[in-house]
């Protein structure tokens, strides 16, 4: 186990998170494990309400689970304070949202460059490094394009930019594809995936859209908190992708 | 620390740049608030000029009125007996007899008569005002006068020029003619030009009643008195009161606050200047929480890709300074303007203190507008701001 570990760049351990309400206490996260190691790409998926996206916002050090620990870079997010954990957002997390991704006065590589800048890295090299990585993704001509100048597309290729650019240990995606194509939302997350897979991010994509798994190394699927079941090989996922089912 | 400021910055001048036609409006909504309250500050300053001016510019210390007049130059009077008196007390320097009273000065042509405040000084006392142009009062009793330079510059008259003032005694209006010996800076008492002069000369033209006209008792109204030590105002002003018959005593400041109107001007002027303010603050306030609160979700992002707090903060502050600055700049400079275009007879001045403080509270309305934004920025929520939180 303590072997295994170190090959992770991500690990839960029994993470719970409650909630009290009017009606009692909601467990929003029961008891959740999970592990993602260096280089792969992970859907989490469930019904609205299953749990995701309180597990996005605990992994994303954006939300304190009730117990548990959460292990990036063998570092526990659970145990830290405000500012150690806006450190950690900054410098070993990559995010992209579904929508108001993008600093809307920034243009795309001032968006990408934003972040070497927080981390006080934005050098020459830098620099380059923004400008080839938007024009790996096809943004070549669209560098100084404002965000209200590009498509849903092109802002969620430059807010992938921005996810990577600081080589961060885990990228996470919050329904990157919702306001887009069906066109659209495969080319951005087969480039997602593509870039995960070569740059050696841990990357985690919360989706509804099912078919979006195809481009992703295993599934992990969420039900009223719990983590019911994980697709790992590729014939339960391509399953999972063409049933279409939660 | 320069990090913050690097980053803040950076982020505060490129929303002000990329919106700029947004953020202009807002800083010519402030230039507009800056010329009004220069404006305000400009006029409360002219007026109060007007009113105060050769008061302020006396070279004396104390006032001597006549006991229960209440500090009103007008309603005190006081004889030579009196001006004897105060001369002898320990002390005193020097001390001067000042009549006050209005005649018109006749202008050749069909020019309107100009209203001046006609004023009896004691030629080497106390009183007289130094001139810049000519010289000064020689006798009690000649038929000369000094001119201030309001008079000079509306009348157009020169030193050597005679003058004729017509002023009312009894019933009928009398003509005098008198020559100018000399200028003096600006002397406003009353908010007119002034001519000055000599005590006895100013008796025998002044205005009086039909009761008055036949005698030959000169009446002052105030005693200006230098003192040997100007630290030693309120122990002379003691003495005075105690060794001269039927007298109180003030000192230039509280003469002034005492002038007719003055205080009341000068508070109306400043609760115009201090509303004028507030309005500031409200509109960039309100500004600055609009602007806020349609940006939730572009904080959110901001502050869940790693911006810290303090950023977030110093990134409103430098936006809020930098229009404001703008803001003030552009109005500092259409005040300039209009003022270029102002005659000396209207009664804005721009004095470099007055200006200084209300260009300082300017550029203190738009950190202070802003600080409810500021606040409401610092406490949003990445999750609530990005829709995470259930």
């Amino acid at each position: 186990m303590g072997t295994a570990m170190n090959n992770y760049a991500l690990e839960t351990r029994s993470v719970i998170k409650t909630y009290q309400s009017d009606s009692g206490v909601i467990q929003a996260v029961d008891d959740v494990s999970l592990q993602v190691a260096a280089g792969e790409f992970v859907a989490l998926v469930g019904p609205s309400g299953s749990g995701k996206t309180t597990m996005l916002s605990i992994l994303a050090a954006l939300l304190q689970p009730t117990s548990g620990q959460i292990l990036l870079d063998g570092q526990d997010l659970a145990k830290m304070d405000d500012r150690e954990r806006v450190l950690l957002r900054r410098e070993k997390i990559g995010f992209t949202f579904q929508a108001n991704n993008l600093v809307p006065y920034l243009s795309a590589v001032e968006n990408v460059e934003l972040m070497l800048r927080l981390n006080n890295r934005l050098d020459k090299t830098g620099k380059l490094r923004a400008r080839e990585l938007l024009a790996r993704l096809g943004l070549g001509e669209r560098m100084h394009n404002l965000p209200g100048q590009m498509s849903g597309g092109q802002q969620q290729r430059v807010a992938i930019a921005r996810a990577l650019i600081h080589n961060p240990s885990l990228v996470l995606a919050d329904e990157p594809t919702a306001s887009l194509d069906t066109e659209r939302a495969y080319q951005v997350v087969e480039t997602f995936a593509g870039l995960i897979h070569e740059q050696k991010r841990a990357g985690i994509m919360v989706t509804h859209d099912l078919r979006m798994c195809e481009f992703v190394d295993r599934v992990l699927q969420m039900r009223d908190g719990k983590l019911v079941r994980i697709y790992a090989t590729r014939d339960e996922i391509m399953e999972l992708v063409t049933g279409g089912r939660h | 620390m320069v990090q913050t400021l690097s980053i803040a910055g950076y982020l505060a001048v490129k929303e002000v740049w990329r919106n700029r036609g947004r953020f202009l409006l807002v800083s010519l909504v402030i230039a507009l608030i800056t010329l009004l309250v220069l404006f305000i500050a400009a006029l409360g300053e002219g007026l109060g000029n007007g009113n105060r001016e050769y008061i302020s510019k006396l070279n004396a210390e104390l006032i001597v009125y006549q006991a229960k007049s209440d500090y009103l130059i007008a309603a005190s009077r006081l004889g030579r007996d009196r001006l004897a008196a105060v001369r002898r007390v320990e002390g005193v320097a020097d001390a001067g007899m000042l009549g006050t009273s209005s005649a018109n000065l006749v202008l050749p042509g069909n020019v309107p008569a100009l209203k001046v405040a006609l004023l009896g000084v004691e030629p080497g006392h106390t009183g007289e005002p130094p001139v810049v142009e000519g010289r000064q009062l020689v006798t009690g009793l000649a038929q000369e006068v000094l001119i201030d330079s309001n008079t000079a510059y509306r009348s157009k008259l020169k030193v050597g020029d005679s003058v004729t003032l017509r002023v009312t005694q009894g019933t009928k209006d009398e003509f005098y003619e008198l020559r100018i010996v000399g200028i003096t800076a600006g002397q406003q008492y009353s908010l007119q030009p002034s001519i000055f002069a000599p005590f006895f000369t100013w008796d025998r033209i002044r205005p009086k009643s039909e009761a008055e006209v036949n005698i030959s008792n000169p009446i002052a109204n105030v005693i200006l008195v230098k003192l040997e030590d100007g630290a030693q105002v309120d122990v002379v002003s003691q003495r005075l009161v105690q060794q001269v018959n039927n007298v109180e005593t003030a000192t230039l400041n509280t003469a002034i606050q005492a002038l007719p109107g003055y205080s009341a001007q000068q508070s109306t002027l400043n609760t115009q200047g201090g509303f004028t303010l507030f309005i500031g603050i409200l509109v960039i306030g309100g500004f600055f929480q609009i602007q806020i609160l349609q940006k939730v979700a572009q904080i959110g992002v901001l502050k869940a890709i790693g911006t810290a707090n303090h950023i977030v903060a110093a990134a409103s502050v430098i936006q809020i300074v930098v229009i404001t600055v703008i803001g003030v700049a552009i109005g500092a400079l259409l005040s300039f303007l209009f003022s270029l275009t102002f005659p000396p007879t209207v009664p804005i001045v721009f004095n470099g203190t007055t200006s200084a403080l209300a260009v300082v509270a300017l550029l203190l309305i738009g950190p202070l507008g802003g600080l409810v934004s500021i606040r409401y920025a610092v406490r949003i929520e990445p999750l609530k701001a990005l829709g995470l939180s259930s």
